[in-house]
């Protein structure tokens, strides 16, 4: 996807649009709003040629926050949706939000197939570790003893680890960032939409209310040591030592995006009914 | 627009107390409700609140009385407003009149028209300067104590709530609440006549404070039930949390599924192992529901799905009440599935109505939906203690198999003996295929037709007895009005205002339909006022699919978020004389 | 990864253009910020700190307007985000949006106000200190003075302001479910 010359230069700002969040104050998604609109600035597409597909969470809620063409659909089928859509309409540059329940647990399945798709899409994953909108439950990349109400004690499950379950099912750019590093959060995101093929970054996104201890995560958030790279086996295997907290791109690959089968002879539809006459 | 004002009931006190930003407008009501209840007093609490997860304008809307009472206020004796920002949210569900007094911080600024236009009057109190004069003091506190004493609720129950709710915040906040307390019980008792602190009936008999949602957990565990699946959606998620806790202690077990395709898996799983097994969820679970609730149907596991309904259609309303999932619980499976439906009353009703949900489906290993909502779910009621049932699950085991053992062997009853997994003799493969009695796939018309029959006979043919329904008002009434589920409350209470001689039918079982129980019930009657919350009337297409209705009948229908008072229910039958 | 090259920083900004540039995204971020928090304290129902928010955004407002004015013949570079040389990965004067609560006091918010002038203070004058061009070392001390004046304005008000208590974050009321 190039950019195109603008007359006028788009600003970040002009990706908002004048509603007002009602996430808490202190939320990682108010970054990664300001982020998004930041790449798509740089992207320099019109908000109109640009949608923005997510599920049902407090993250869910940002398609009403951009100016862009928005879906707010039902609880975990954001891929699927956007999936349609990029079909129907490979010209739109379209970006799936959501967050760690949404996207890994109802929404599990449909992540591996979109990864194993590798449609042209960009799936942001504000993963806060918690179910925020239903007021506290373990998701799938809740630490196994953090005690709530649905599972006291902790659910003494192994975390979803959302990368290498990505690179594992095929994702063509796999990459994690902070929600407090806006302008890094803002690079990868432009990157990942320039990047063909299915893009993946889950942005570190503090829920303020129901995991205060999250406000720690921006002492932990840190750029990897090691560099990026296209090679799955090397990208595997440096995710085996990652802490969680490792930012940047991760694997940056050069599959084949998907692509919708389709003939280059055209026909009628009286030439296919054709068929039926003996 | 209502002509008919809202219904007065004597020895009723309803105060709403509001505000915003961290304000804790809710725990004052929590306080007040708790206090009540310890004084002998019934009470009902439900709130309205804006859409911030923390900060939020907030009301707790709050009803007393000396008599049991299961539905929400019509008009609200006083309005305690610790400030005014975006009131608007929430002001239509806090009807004021003339008769009402608004208790208003003049440092809250300007009232706002829509309460200055109600007639009401309006009192000052200087709630934040109150609390200023006590360490640590809170406004809300004041304003619990200006309600408790407006309320005549007796002091000592206050303190003895506030020492339990707050005692993990340690004695200071706790000393703090109880001067803001008895502070601003003064200043109410100075600024208007206040009744002299009374309790209830302190019969020693036993009485409960509990949500809908509490309710139906323990209906469940009373029923039998030893394993949930759990998937979080409002407003069914205390349900799930509540058995979290509870279950192990009972020696059951919670696991929290990865989506309601599993929750409903999960427990018909449970289930076919023997466990009596149950998940909670709201209308977008349900339908994600729907086709394993047919295999359950099919391969007849007993499991019970509690939908705490919410505003719809698809994502909806998820804070609001409605009644409209009564279609997809009672049409929505694929195919002919015959299965239960049952809908309790009242907030005491969850517990009943869901052990008695549990029952059904283990005698008739089928699954049972239980259509609760958001009103019910949410609500906190002082209630009586719900009296023990004998409705208990009790499924036919199948415990020592003869060797030609069918699992869906026909028989008169059209229930069969289950093996459980582990009995010898017993092995068979429960299947959503059709199959023959002994449960090997079969695609042949016979089996197909005794199946279907032995499936719908068991429903059809079982004995309800006479919790099928809640008669009320004047049985020889020939005016009736015809309700489900929670928009009982009230129709009952409107029945109850009147000298109109009205008949009420309270419908708590849906699916299967008991027409001769209904035709009973309507005996002599000439004109059937149908009440539901639903935006086109399911109710009443759903009588009219399934009983001839004599007489003239008249559907009072509508969505949520404003539920039918008591008032608007006595207006259309008025009009109808 | 901020996308920064690790160990730049302001000597490398190498025209007065490139300078402008930097200190007009550093007025832009900050207005931009404390306008969303001002918006997030109204809707959470804080005034007295809406108040604030929109007072300081005002200001910075200004002093953007004021920089483009001053530099409209200019042509200044286009940068990306993340090729601004911050010290950090974010405009110095960037409020940490992250560190708001409903429940904020004024005193937290200038706290955080200061701890944002300290910042861009810094980064003119560790610019001003290590640039070799004349024009870019006086322009950024020019800056850096004034950031210094910003820096003793918030902390006068600071000062009339009582630190919190501990309590300050308690709301007795629960979380309020939504969907």
């Amino acid at each position: 996807m190039s950019t195109s010359a603008q007359p006028a230069q788009l600003k970040a700002s002009d990706y908002k649009s004048d509603t007002k969040p009602v996430w808490c104050p202190g939320c990682g998604d108010y970054h990664v709003l300001l982020s998004i609109a930041k790449a798509l600035a740089e992207h320099g597409r019109p908000p109109e040629q640009v949608a923005v597909v997510s599920g049902i969470g407090c993250s869910s809620r940002i398609p009403a926050y951009t100016n862009c063409y928005g879906f707010h659909g039902v609880h975990g089928r954001s891929l699927a949706l956007a999936t349609g859509l990029k079909v129907a309409r490979p010209d739109l540059t379209t970006i799936v939000a959501g967050g760690d329940g949404d996207g890994f647990s109802i929404g599990g399945n449909h992540f591996l197939h979109a990864c194993r798709r590798n449609i042209d899409l960009t799936y942001i994953v504000m993963d806060n570790r918690v179910y925020g909108m239903t007021k506290g439950q373990p998701s799938p990349t809740t630490e196994p003893d953090w005690d709530s109400a649905l599972s006291p004690g902790g659910t003494g499950l192994r975390p979803f680890h959302p990368l290498v379950i990505a690179l594992a099912s095929g994702a063509n750019f796999v990459a994690r960032s902070f929600s407090g590093d806006v302008n890094g959060s803002a690079r990868l995101i432009y990157e990942a939409i320039e990047h063909p093929g299915f893009s993946f970054i889950e942005i570190l996104s503090p829920c303020v209310t129901f995991r205060p201890d999250e406000r720690e995560w921006k002492k932990l958030a840190h750029p990897a040591v090691v560099e990026q790279t296209d090679d799955p086996a090397r990208a595997a295997r440096r995710i085996m030592t990652d802490d969680g907290f490792n930012t940047g791109v991760l694997y940056r690959g050069s599959r084949k995006p998907f692509q919708a089968h389709t003939e280059s002879v055209e026909a009628t539809v009286t030439d296919l009914e054709k068929d039926f006459v003996l | 627009m209502v002509s008919h004002g809202p219904i007065e009931r004597p020895g009723d006190h309803v105060i709403a107390i509001s505000g915003s930003g961290g304000a804790g407008a809710i725990t004052a009501g929590s306080i007040l409700l708790d206090a009540a209840a310890k004084s002998g007093r019934y009470g009902l609490l439900t709130r309205s609140v804006g859409p911030q997860i923390r900060g939020g304008e907030a009301a707790a809307l709050v009803r007393l009385s000396d008599r049991p009472l299961s539905c929400g206020a019509e008009k609200f004796d006083t309005l305690i407003a610790m400030d005014w920002r975006n009131i608007d949210r929430f002001i239509a569900e806090i009807p004021l009149s003339q008769d009402s007094t608004v208790i208003a911080d003049p440092k809250a600024g300007d009232i706002p028209d829509a309460i200055s236009q109600s007639g009401a009057t309006v009192v000052e109190i200087p709630l934040q300067a109150l609390a200023a004069e006590i360490d640590n003091g809170r406004p809300n506190m004041v304003a619990l104590g200006a309600a408790a004493a407006l309320a005549g609720i007796p002091s000592d129950a206050i303190i003895d709530v506030i020492g339990k709710k707050l005692e993990a915040k340690g004695s200071a906040v706790i000393e703090a609440g109880i001067a803001s307390v008895i502070t601003g019980g003064a200043a109410a008792a100075d600024a208007m006549p206040c009744p002299p602190a009374h309790d209830g009936t302190r019969d020693g008999a036993e009485r409960w404070v509990i949500s809908g949602n509490e309710a139906a957990g323990l209906g469940a565990v009373r029923g039998g039930v030893r394993f949930a699946a759990a998937y979080p959606i409002t407003p069914a998620t205390e349900i799930l949390e509540w058995l979290a806790a509870g279950l192990p202690k009972l020696g059951g077990t919670l696991v929290q599924a990865e989506d309601e395709l599993a929750s409903i898996n999960m427990v018909i799983g449970a289930s076919f192992g023997g466990t009596p097994s149950l998940t909670a969820t709201s209308g977008p679970g349900l339908a994600l529901m729907i086709e394993s609730l047919g295999l359950a149907t099919a391969s007849e596991v007993p499991v019970v799905v509690v939908d705490v309904m919410r505003g719809g259609p698809s994502t909806g309303i998820p804070t609001k009440s409605e009644q409209s999932d009564l279609n997809i619980a009672v049409y929505g499976f694929h195919g002919d599935a015959p299965h239960v439906v049952v809908a309790p009353l009242s907030v005491s009703d969850c517990v009943f109505t869901t052990s008695w949900a549990v029952h059904l489906a283990e005698a008739m290993q089928v699954p049972a939906i239980v259509l609760s909502d958001q009103f019910l779910g949410q609500a906190r009621a002082v209630i009586d203690r719900p009296a023990d049932v004998a409705f208990i699950g009790r499924r036919e085991i199948a415990a020592q198999p003869a060797n030609d053992y069918c699992r869906y062997a026909v028989t008169a009853s059209g229930v069969s003996p289950m093996a459980i997994p582990g009995t010898a003799g017993g092995r068979y493969t429960a299947d959503g295929l059709e199959h023959s009695p002994s449960g090997n796939p079969s695609s042949r018309g016979e089996d197909h037709a005794a199946q279907l029959d032995k499936r719908r006979n068991k429903v059809d043919g079982f004995d309800y007895g006479s919790h099928w329904a809640d008669l009320g008002g004047d049985a020889d009434a020939e005016t009736a009005v015809l309700t489900w589920g929670s928009t009982a409350a009230a129709a009952n209470e409107a029945v109850s205002a009147t000298d109109m001689p009205v008949r009420l039918i309270a419908m708590r079982l849906l699916s299967p339909p008991q027409t001769d129980q209904l035709a009973a019930a309507l005996a002599g009657v000439k004109r059937i006022l149908i009440v539901d919350q639903s935006h086109s009337g399911q109710f009443q297409r759903y009588l009219r699919a399934f009983y001839d209705l004599p007489g003239e009948t008249r559907s009072l229908h509508r969505a949520g978020p404003l539920l039918f008072g008591p008032s608007e229910i006595l207006q259309a039958l008025e009009e109808w004389s | 990864m901020s996308g920064n090259n690790p160990g730049s920083g302001p000597q490398s900004i190498d025209s007065l253009p490139e300078l402008m540039a930097h200190a007009l995204a550093i007025e832009v971020e900050a207005e931009a910020n404390y306008a969303l928090l001002a918006e997030q304290m109204e809707t959470h129902n804080n005034p007295d700190l809406a108040k604030i928010f929109r007072k300081l955004a005002d200001i910075e407002g200004r002093h953007a307007e004021a920089l483009r004015q001053q530099t409209a013949a200019m042509d200044l570079p286009r940068l990306k985000p993340w090729q601004f040389k911050w010290q950090g990965t974010d405009s110095p004067e960037a409020l940490d949006i992250g560190a708001a609560h409903y429940l904020m006091t004024p005193w937290h918010a200038l706290s955080l106000a200061l701890e944002a002038e300290q910042r861009a203070h810094r980064f003119f004058d560790a610019l001003a200190k290590s640039a070799t061009d004349p024009e870019i070392q006086a322009m950024a001390a020019e800056f850096a003075e004034e950031e210094a004046g910003h820096v003793a304005l918030v902390e006068d008000l600071l000062a009339k302001q009582t630190e919190p208590d501990e309590n300050w974050a308690d709301d007795f009321d629960p979380a309020q479910l939504q969907e």
